[in-house]
């Protein structure tokens, strides 16, 4: 892997969030890098970090939130560095992001072509004759039927499908490096996801954009990334190859997470549980925070938390199993 | 439509049900036009066993749901349980059936009061059907919420103390504590993680084994509905599309839209390699459904015939119910 090649690297980044009933420790060490052109799966359950790290490489953390340690190094330059005024020049134009709820992120009072073109205007600095022109080029190009008509529509008068298609338009309008898309289908029927990941699947070959996908459901994992990296109360567990984790996943909340998914045409008597919940991360446990759910807890784990161990085939494990 | 054989071994039998919400509008508020979230679905329910109903949003499911309960009036249709007319029943009577059918929510979040303890919420329904002392009350109380897996000194202590997962199981014990025969479970498990799902999904399932419940389960996730079934209806814009067990429909499905449907889930296994149906479009408006098989705009295997002859819901083969004019296996 040469070094050119990394894209976007995090060091050590810890965010927490400071609230009235103490620190959250929402990211607690996380180190990954993603290279150009690839996607890279990010999977965990509600509140282990996955989305604060994509706010914490946009740096759209809000008051209560600080990522007081690490690195986000994105084509070389440290982002925690940056002036607001030069990190408003990045989103949004090299690194841009979709989200769970399309019908919310857009702006009710105005027209879908015009969010589109304010976005040309700003980054590219495009006249208002050749924005019209390049959003219906890339209307059409996310597949939005009749994009002349549609321009003109206001967000409510799509169907939660449609506004997903224009807040892929929106995303890639300024031809972004990195595009982070947190839960981009979870809001979305089944059809309608199938279309949308098929359509996100072509872009990709198209405009080889690097993509951080962030999700909580496995199918979509295993069906559009290269790599996979898992989360855990605020850490990384594990990190490998898709094809490589669902054939053998490493740490025991990997397994535990793959037993517990029912899959379709595959049924079982009884599905496999992760006893207990996720620790409160005001106070995360000392040692490895999978601990107490864990069945093959050894006196080590609640004492000594487990580095990143490297294991053959480009992947890591965060257990001292290895 | 013909669904019922032997009515005796049923508990809930649905016939032609219909629900038409009005859409108000003009100068007197006249009704200008109905959303026809339910127009005409039939199927039936056997002691101890589950129906899964599967379909995206706005097919009709949550309402399905609901109508059965009486909790919302339909618009026509017979629901009968044990061969009562639940939607002819006097008020006194509904009352004594409410005990028999109860409903589990999806937001566990939404459906308990954040004011009161959750002990006092799940002995509400016991308080208002007179059963029991108050202490006789608390003792229920407390072996329902050890049944499902909590322990009785929770019941002092407000929802907000307790993980989606937690509230779930409280929701449950909530529908549990009146010893019903049907529960209608709408969503039970699509707010929780998969970790905490698999925890609720396996306690519905013992809970039927040990008290031989009823379940009508109502969900938009296939494979969660695949594995909890015994019998699955699959459900497009108002209407039953498909109905069958769940191994004929899941190795055999024969409706268009059940095959698109199971084909677009994507798979926790990245070697599958799958011809996928991708559907263009979205569903139609209810308000103002496609003529002749309501699927037909986005069908592949539409002819002619479709846009004008709205299909029959046949039995194709025994047990399994298709409104298709070209289904095949």
């Amino acid at each position: 892997m040469a070094q050119s090649d990394v894209l976007l690297k995090l060091k050590g980044v810890k965010t927490y969030f400071f609230t009235d009933e103490g620190t959250v420790h929402a990211v607690d060490g996380l180190d990954f890098q993603v290279r150009r052109g690839e996607t890279l799966g990010i999977v965990g359950e509600s509140g282990c970090g996955k989305s604060v790290t994509s706010m914490s490489i946009l740096r759209l953390l809000g008051k209560t939130g600080k990522v007081i340690e690490g690195e986000i190094m994105f084509d070389g330059e440290n982002l925690l560095d940056l002036s607001e005024e030069e990190m408003r020049k990045i989103r949004g134009n090299r690194i841009s992001m979709i989200f769970q709820q399309p019908t919310t992120c857009l702006n009710p009072v105005f027209r879908i072509g015009e969010q589109i073109i304010e976005a040309l205007q700003i980054h590219q600095g495009l006249s208002g004759e050749e924005g019209n022109k390049r959003t219906i080029e890339l209307l059409t190009l996310v597949g939005l039927p009749d994009p002349v008509r549609r321009m003109r529509s206001f967000p409510h008068e799509i169907s939660g499908g449609q506004a997903q298609r224009v807040m892929i338009a929106m995303a890639l309008a300024c031809n972004p490096e990195l595009l982070i898309a947190d839960e981009p289908t979870t809001a979305l029927d089944v059809t309608i996801q199938a279309q949308i990941l098929d359509l996100m699947r072509e872009l990709r070959e198209k405009v080889n954009t690097a993509i951080i996908l962030i999700t909580h459901d496995l199918g979509v994992v295993a069906e559009m990334a290269e790599n996979v990296m898992v989360m855990y109360a605020g850490r990384a567990v594990e990190y490998a190859p898709v094809h490589a984790l669902f054939e053998a996943p490493k740490h025991p909340y990997t397994q535990g997470l793959i037993a517990s998914t029912p899959v379709l045409g595959n049924v079982r008597d009884e599905l496999e549980t992760i006893p207990g919940q996720v620790p409160s991360l005001l106070n995360p446990p000392a040692g490895c925070r999978f601990a107490s759910r864990c069945a093959h807890r050894m006196d080590q784990c609640t004492q000594e938390e487990p580095p990143l161990i490297k294991l053959e085939g480009d992947r890591l494990v965060r257990c001292w199993l290895y | 439509m013909t669904v019922s054989n032997s009515t005796s071994e049923h508990l809930l039998e649905v016939r032609n049900l219909k629900k038409y919400f009005p859409i108000k509008g003009g100068l007197m508020r006249r009704t200008v036009a109905q959303v026809k979230a339910l127009d005409g679905v039939s199927f039936s329910i056997k002691k101890g066993e589950t129906l899964g109903l599967v379909g995206e949003s706005g097919c009709g499911k949550t309402t399905t749901g609901r109508t059965v309960l009486r909790l919302i009036p339909p618009s026509a249709g017979e629901v009968l349980f044990e061969g009562q007319d639940v939607l002819k029943a006097s008020a006194g009577r509904m009352r004594a059936l409410r005990r028999d059918m109860q409903i589990v929510f999806q937001d566990p979040y939404a459906s308990l009061n954040p004011r009161i303890p959750v002990g006092h919420s799940i002995a509400e329904g016991l308080k208002i059907h007179n059963i029991g002392t108050p202490r006789e009350r608390l003792d229920q109380v407390a072996q329902v919420l050890e049944r499902v897996g909590l322990n009785s000194g929770h019941m002092r202590r407000f929802p907000h103390e307790f993980s989606g997962g937690q509230r779930q199981r409280i929701g449950i014990a909530r529908a549990l504590v009146m010893q019903p025969k049907l529960i209608v479970c709408d969503e039970p498990v699509s707010a929780l993680d998969v970790s905490i799902q698999a925890q609720v999904l396996n306690l519905l399932n013992d809970l039927q084994k040990d008290l031989g419940l009823t379940y009508l389960f109502i969900a938009h996730n296939l494979s969660v509905v695949e594995h909890i079934s015994n019998r699955v209806g699959v459900m497009y814009l108002g209407r039953m599309v498909e109905l069958a067990s769940r191994d004929q429909l899941f190795s055999k499905p024969m409706h268009p839209y059940t095959k698109a449907l199971m084909s677009a889930i994507p798979l926790p296994d990245p070697t599958i390699k799958r011809d996928r149906i991708i559907l263009e479009g979205d569903v139609p408006s209810p308000v103002n459904p496609p003529s002749g098989c309501r699927f037909h705009p986005r069908c592949w295997l539409a002819q002619d015939i479709c846009k004008h002859d709205d299909p029959a819901f046949e039995e194709k083969e025994p047990g399994h119910f298709v409104a298709c004019h070209f289904a095949q296996g």
